[in-house]
Parts: C-alpha cells; structure tokens; sequence
C-alpha cells in the first residue's frame, strides 16, 4: 500500500458496528477481530473510494491532529489489513 | 451479566449425499420431516442477531440440500449477520452459486476428503465427488467468494497433507484448514480405523510447518491438532456456552454439535422457547458454564480458565461422565483410557462404519 492507494475490504470480510457490545467488529472467514477505538476510527473511512492520503486528511480535520503525526500510523495499520488479507488496493 | 454468542451453527438439515466415517452428526440422524421450516430458521436468526450473534454458519449434512437456503442467507444479509456455507460442494451449480452470491454470502468452506481421488471417494462412500468437488471451487473462485478448503484428516490420509495444502492453494484458496479428526459422533465409532499413529501425527505436522513459508502471506493455513496425543485438552468450543450456540435440524438448542450425547440434558426446542432464555437460563446451557461445576483437579490448576476443562462430551465418551475433566488431559484420572486407544494406532485399522441414517 502507498499513501495513494484505496483500500477495501477484501471479498469475506465485513465491518459493521456491533449494537451488542457497543463497538465495532471486522468480520472475516472464520475469524473475528473488535478493532481498538484508532483502528475502528480509520476503518470506518474505507469505502472503496477514498485513498489513504483521503483517509489520512479526513483522519486529522475530524481529530484536529497534525496531519503529519498521524500519516505513517494510517498506512501501517492498513498495510497490516493488507497482509494479512483483509484488505485490498 | 453473561456475555453473548458470536456465532450461531445453524445445522439446517442432517441429509447429506456423502457418508464420512467421522462425520461429526450424531449417530441418530435428525429425519427431514422433523427438520425446522423457513420460518422457524428465520426466527432462529432475528433471534440470534438480537442476541449479539455476529456470524452464522450454516452448515449440516449439506445445507444445498435445503432449498430455502438463499432465502436463509438473505435473511441473515437483512439482519447484518456475516454468512458462511460449510458444504460437500458435490451439488453446487453456478446458477445456485448465483443466488446465493446474490442474497449476500460472504464465505464458503469447501470440505474435501483427500487430495487422491479414489481415497477420498472411498472415505466420503461417493463415486464422482471428488469431481464434482474441483468444479465447485472453480465456479467459487470464478464467482470472487472467499474460499476455505477444509480437509478432516486421520491415519487413512493423513500422509497426504502435504498434497492437501497444495491443492487448496492451487484452486485459489484463501484459508486451507488442516483438522485432525475429533472423536465423537461417528468419528467416536470408527475411532480405531481413524486415529493417527505418534509417526504419522509427526509427519503431518512438518508437512504443514513445511507449507508455511510456501504460501505465506496468500494462504493462510490453520492446523487443528488431534487431542489424543495432547496432554492438554483443547478449550472445546471456546468454553461450554461461551461463544457459541448451536441448533440442530430439528430445532433443538446445543452447546456444541455434539451435545446431544450426554444423556441427562434436557435441549430447549428453539419451537418453544426463546433463543435469549435458551442461552442465559436453560441447564443445557448454564450447567458447564463457567468454572464452578469443575472438578478438582481443574479448581486447583492454572489453565482452568484457558481450556475450560476440556471437551464434555469427550469426558463422557471416555470417563462416562460428562462432568468430569477432559481424559486427554494427564491430570485426568481417565487418562489411561486415551492411553490405551493411542497403543491401538499401531494395529490395521478395522473397516470403516459408514454414515448411514437409522
Ligand atoms: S462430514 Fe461428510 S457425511 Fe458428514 S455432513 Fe460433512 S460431507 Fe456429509
Ligand atoms: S486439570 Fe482441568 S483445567 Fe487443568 S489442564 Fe487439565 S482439564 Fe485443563
């Protein structure tokens, strides 16, 4: 993934907000993760049709945070995704 | 308060064209006239969602045998509940595929019986599965549906695993799952035709650490190891009543599949009763929940909160009684008895009793 690359869920995997226990849940094959609060934050802005240069810029207006502090963050995390295929580009 | 499932195991029917030797169906088999209808199934699932179900899987026997199984997907779509079809593939036609790619599926678990063709034909008692098998996971891939093969193992393949995770990365998988055989159900009766040799166990398992590095990063591999070599028991569906709840085909509510074998339990009908109360009241559910019913040498050990005791239905099926500590742990006082089925793994395997409804 690079900074201009848009990310989406791969085929089976799924992210949805989880009335039950009040959080957010990324469905995959066989597998379930409760991402952290950060994580749910950039994920809820992958759609298919922001990049992570969008995703990043739409991350610090609504955080007001240094847009630089938080860029390398945005795109490990979802270079993570990626490995381990939830995500696409 | 107690937590909530996460999934549901909604076994729509136990009719399957394939025969399996260690089908983990109870040896009496649910009849069709007695399965759930569309509407029963459906309240199953706004029952489970407003739970906190997050993933249904649906399974059986071959749920493609149910013809209102789109309709169940749909519906499972319509709640935000994440589907997956665990199936035989023997009956998968593209036009079928297309329904259910359509009503929302998220993911298919392909199972096949070995990757040698008379093999597999001969484990699943099926001429021309095996074909039929390959064809599915074409059309799966073709269709983008993301794919897990599933292979059962035990000493009659066991030395083909290898050649298993080849094959599934070969059609395009995106998981392949590796599972020792678990001995219940009709696994527990043809136990001796089926469990793996300390050999074998320990060429398998380089095979599938061997894999690893091979597909990293494409396919992931999950390896389900055979308790009876263990010393340690497996925490058995994540905990009694923790994560999971299952319905059989004919409506009755279980804590795992294989439940039913323990013969003092009363199983709430999901006919009758609500799916809420079922998880948070009924005795199936709240009798081995939880540490208090342990015995002693699981109340005094460290790892009571990691396994859970083990499995109890295998603690039934060993110490015949499904209140005591898994026999596969050495701390159990039953553990000769797995001892003693490990010493039979060196003998020829008996002939394979096949699945068959009464
Ligand atoms: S294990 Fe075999 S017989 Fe049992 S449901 Fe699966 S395919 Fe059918
Ligand atoms: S004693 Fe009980 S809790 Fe401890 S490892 Fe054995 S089965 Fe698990």
């Amino acid at each position: 993934m690079t900074p201009d690359s848009i990310p989406r869920f791969a085929p089976g995997v799924r992210f949805r907000f989880d009335k039950a226990r009040d959080a957010w849940a990324l469905l995959a094959p066989e597998r379930l993760f409760q991402p952290d609060e950060q994580a749910a934050a950039i994920l809820q802005l992958v759609d298919g049709a922001r990049s992570i240069d969008a995703i990043t810029d739409a991350l610090a207006a609504q955080y007001d945070a240094p847009r630089d502090l938080i860029a390398g963050d945005v795109l490990a995390m979802l270079q993570d995704l990626a490995d381990r295929g939830l995500l696409r580009s | 308060m107690i937590a909530p499932p996460m999934a549901l195991l909604a076994e729509l029917t136990h009719r399957c064209p394939l025969k399996c030797p260690y089908c983990s169906n109870p040896l009496a088999l649910d009849r069709a006239a007695d399965e759930l209808d569309t509407d029963g199934w459906k309240r199953v699932l706004d029952q489970a969602a407003a739970l906190g179900v997050l993933q249904v899987h649906f399974s059986g026997g071959e749920p493609m045998a149910r013809r209102d199984l789109e309709a169940l997907v749909a519906h499972a779509r319509g709640l935000e509940l994440y589907s997956n079809l665990i199936t035989s593939g023997v009956t998968l036609t593209e036009a079928r595929l297309a329904a259910l790619v359509a009503a929302g599926l998220d993911h298919i678990q392909l199972s096949f019986q070995d990757v040698d063709v008379a093999s597999a034909e001969r484990i699943g008692g099926m001429k021309g599965a095996q074909a039929r098998k390959l064809e599915a996971a074409r059309l799966i891939r073709a269709a983008d549906v993301a794919l897990t093969v599933n292979f059962v193992v035990h000493r009659q393949n066991v030395a083909n695993v290898g050649g298993m995770i080849a094959l599934a990365a070969e059609l395009g998988a995106r998981r392949v799952e590796i599972a020792h055989t678990q001995y219940y159900g009709w696994g527990l009766a043809n136990r001796d035709a089926l469990l793996p040799s300390a050999d074998q166990l320990q060429a398998a398992t380089a095979a599938v650490e061997a894999a690893r590095p091979v597909h990293a990063g494409r396919m992931a591999i999950d390896y389900v190891t055979p308790d009876y070599h263990a010393t340690q028991p497996k925490p058995c569906m994540g905990g009694w009543a923790q994560r999971f709840i299952n319905v059989s085909p004919a409506g009755r509510a279980l804590p795992c599949h294989a439940a039913e074998t323990i013969p003092d339990m009363d199983f709430p009908s999901v006919r009758e009763h609500g799916l809420k109360d079922i998880w948070e009241r009924s005795d199936a559910f709240t009798r081995f929940r939880g540490t208090a019913w342990m015995p002693s040498e699981c109340q005094s050990c460290a790892l009571k909160e990691r396994d859970w005791g083990g499995c109890r239905c295998q603690a039934l099926a060993l110490a015949g009684d499904a209140a005591a500590s898994d026999p596969v742990c050495s701390r159990s006082p039953h553990h000769g008895r797995v001892l003693a089925a490990l010493a039979a793994s060196d003998a020829p395997p008996p002939p394979l009793l096949y699945r068959a409804s009464r």
